[in-house]
């Protein structure tokens, strides 16, 4: 049987040792961005007790079909090109709570990355929950045969922060798993009112880490009250805010991620 | 759980997710809290089966030893549960938990006297302790770790002695926010002397973040290791006399959660305070943890929103980077008690980084009010629950 992933050209994870710094965001306006430059995306969303990605394309009602393959993803649209899979699809009613140890978990995981089908696609983007746990385990080794690109580590520039994604470094240091970049997300904030800039969140943190740890250094994206509120509503960010702060950042993101297969292929 | 059948019309090969069962069941009973031992669950029982004391007899505090120690049983130092990665993954899968080499064998090598010891009746060590509650969010980054530090300061300033227990194993924030990361653990008869935070001995705190040797070591573990080390937390930590036991959680509801809530089951704990920001995302995962409360019988003391709209400080005008009142709402659907709104402040972040005492410093910043409101609440509740 051609295996599910066999259509797929690259596969990036994206990590955090802390919670809530945005790599579902990142995800997804990655995933917007690169569709941009015509590619076609997928996001495996294995986040299994706070899936937030389908609720970030407004298609968190939408249901799995199956076909000969396996699973069919979601399409975010009628253009297909963008596709998910999250167990946020799997789940009946919004307030169900996936309470699983490990075990089960690795279970959904191994299933995850062998019956989606994918189809063809240029990136696959592996969006994760926090920390260096059995989820992260499980979907490392379930990937390695299809030898990944490599993982984005998204912080915020707090120490608190930094301290958790050094941890995650760690972990793909000792997984082999190549680090692409490290990504400074919630990197200052410029009041709309009187475009001051106030680092409510410190500053520098993720930059800093990036040197010391010999990484690349990927970007600063802002806090944007037009980014949180694109991902409230299920909008297209790049589509929509090209004049947004946090706009100049992501689509750099993204140039570089395209810019560093196109040195892999040559 | 539901997975369609296919529009075409040819019969799918699997049509559920490996492992799970029909219908809902899988999503809505708690597995942890299930008969261990069911097939396909694969739960290896804890390495951690006896009370560190009865392993070695000491009436001195013990520092640890220099060479890093490989496992949370050790008992002369309690520092360095395992930090590599165990190699290799596929091993450990649903394989029982080895015993860790350097960790004797329950009863194998105790000696007679120490023997005895197991069998007279032990004061448990959470018996001084007056009231526990967790601190929970389906999600993840919404502050945590914030408003557990918090609300301990802001009981301390009440005049409470407070212990805050970090059960986030892979991103353990706490000690940071005291500033006491590169403190030790010791040892007393009692089990681990929970690190106090100043002279003053009124917080204390016991982390996985004092165990690490070094800030990047990683924590890699799947499930059953960090049960073991989360029972070793709940149970081995001589706390002495609290008025407040406050469990500061990983975002999620996995291992951590059905664990820790097993372990402290007995102590019969306060309740739950659910933390959330303002965004649907957040909301959207606070829900779940809400269920896993109902399902546990884990009472919810309310809800408090965070990072609540940011006034800057150059204008005074207010921005709400993450949207608004999602919580509020959520605590009026689900009819519990809405503790209040934290707005975005950076002397709040800027204590922390630092670890300061953002209550006695910053009277005046603007998370303040809400801050002590939210323990003001707790103050109350607990007062009402003893008269």
């Amino acid at each position: 049987e051609r295996s599910n992933l066999a259509g797929v050209r690259h596969i990036l994870l994206v990590l955090s040792g802390k919670g809530g710094v945005g790599k579902s965001t990142i995800s997804t306006e990655l995933a917007l961005s690169l569709r941009h430059s015509g590619k076609k995306v997928g996001i495996l969303d294995v986040d299994l007790c706070g899936p937030s990605i389908p609720r970030m394309f407004r298609v968190q009602d939408n249901d799995v079909h199956q076909c000969d393959s396996g699973w069919v993803p979601v399409f975010v649209d009628q253009d297909k090109s963008i596709s998910l899979m999250s167990i946020g699809f799997l789940l009946e009613k919004p307030d169900d709570a996936v309470v699983w140890r490990g075990p089960k978990k690795n279970a959904l995981i191994k299933q995850f990355v062998a019956d989606v089908a994918w189809g063809d696609l240029d990136f696959l983007i592996v969006d994760t929950p926090p920390g260096t746990s059995d989820e992260h385990i499980s979907t490392v080794e379930a990937l390695r045969p299809y030898k990944p690109l490599g993982a984005i580590l998204v912080t915020t520039p707090q120490a608190v922060s930094v301290g958790d994604v050094r941890r995650e470094l760690t972990f793909c240091k000792k997984t082999g798993l190549r680090v692409l970049g490290i990504v400074e997300n919630m990197s200052g904030f410029v009041c709309p009112h009187c475009s001051e800039c106030t680092n409510i969140f410190s500053k520098g943190g993720g930059e800093e880490l990036a040197k010391h740890a010999g990484v690349p250094f990927l970007g600063s994206v802002p806090l944007d009250p037009q980014l949180s509120q694109s991902l409230e509503e299920g909008r297209d960010f790049i589509q929509e805010f090209p004049k947004s702060s946090a706009f100049p950042a992501l689509t750099h993101i993204a140039q570089q991620i395209l810019d560093g297969t196109l040195q892999q292929s040559s | 759980m539901q997975i369609l059948q296919t529009c075409s019309g040819s019969a799918p090969s699997r049509c559920l997710p490996y492992g799970t069962r029909p219908r809902s069941s899988c999503t809505s009973v708690p597995d942890g809290l299930a008969a261990p031992g069911k097939a396909g669950q694969a739960e290896p029982r804890p390495v951690v089966q006896v009370p560190t004391d009865a392993l070695k007899i000491s009436r001195h505090l013990t520092r640890r030893d220099q060479g890093a120690l490989t496992s949370a049983t050790r008992s002369h130092a309690g520092k360095a549960p395992k930090t590599a990665l165990e190699p290799p993954f596929s091993g450990f899968e649903g394989h029982p938990q080895q015993p860790n080499a350097t960790a004797p064998l329950p009863g194998t090598l105790l000696r007679a006297s120490d023997a005895l010891l197991l069998f007279l009746p032990e004061r448990s060590n959470l018996a001084g302790v007056r009231h526990i509650l967790l601190v929970l969010s389906g999600k993840g980054g919404v502050g945590k770790s914030t408003i557990s530090t918090e609300l301990a300061l802001s009981l301390r300033h009440s005049g409470k002695k407070v212990g805050i227990l970090d059960v986030d194993l892979c991103g353990p924030s706490i000690p940071r926010m005291f500033r006491v990361q590169d403190n030790d653990v010791h040892q007393c008869d009692s089990g681990w002397v929970p690190v106090f935070v100043d002279q003053d001995k009124s917080i204390s705190l016991m982390s996985i973040g004092f165990l690490l040797e070094k800030p990047d070591d990683a924590v890699v573990w799947r499930g059953p290791k960090k049960n073991a080390l989360i029972k070793q937390f709940v149970a081995d930590v001589a706390w002495g006399d609290l008025d407040f036991l406050i469990v500061d959680t990983p975002p999620g509801t996995s291992d951590e959660h059905i664990s820790t809530v097993e372990a402290l089951r007995p102590y019969k704990p306060l309740g739950a305070i659910l933390v959330t920001t303002p965004q649907a995302v957040s909301v959207g995962d606070v829900r779940r943890e809400l269920t896993f409360c109902k399902k546990t019988g884990l009472r919810v003391l309310g809800i408090v929103e965070n990072m609540s709209g940011f006034v800057c400080p150059h204008c005074s005008e207010c921005t709400n980077i993450f949207s608004k009142g999602g919580g509020e709402e959520l605590a009026k659907h689900a009819g519990v008690p809405f503790l209040g709104s934290v707005p975005l402040d950076p002397q709040l972040s800027q204590s922390l980084e630092e670890g300061r005492d953002f209550i006695q410093e910053f009277p005046k910043s603007s998370a303040f009010p809400a801050l002590t409101h939210i323990a003001q609440q707790i103050l109350d509740g607990t007062l009402q629950q003893s008269s």
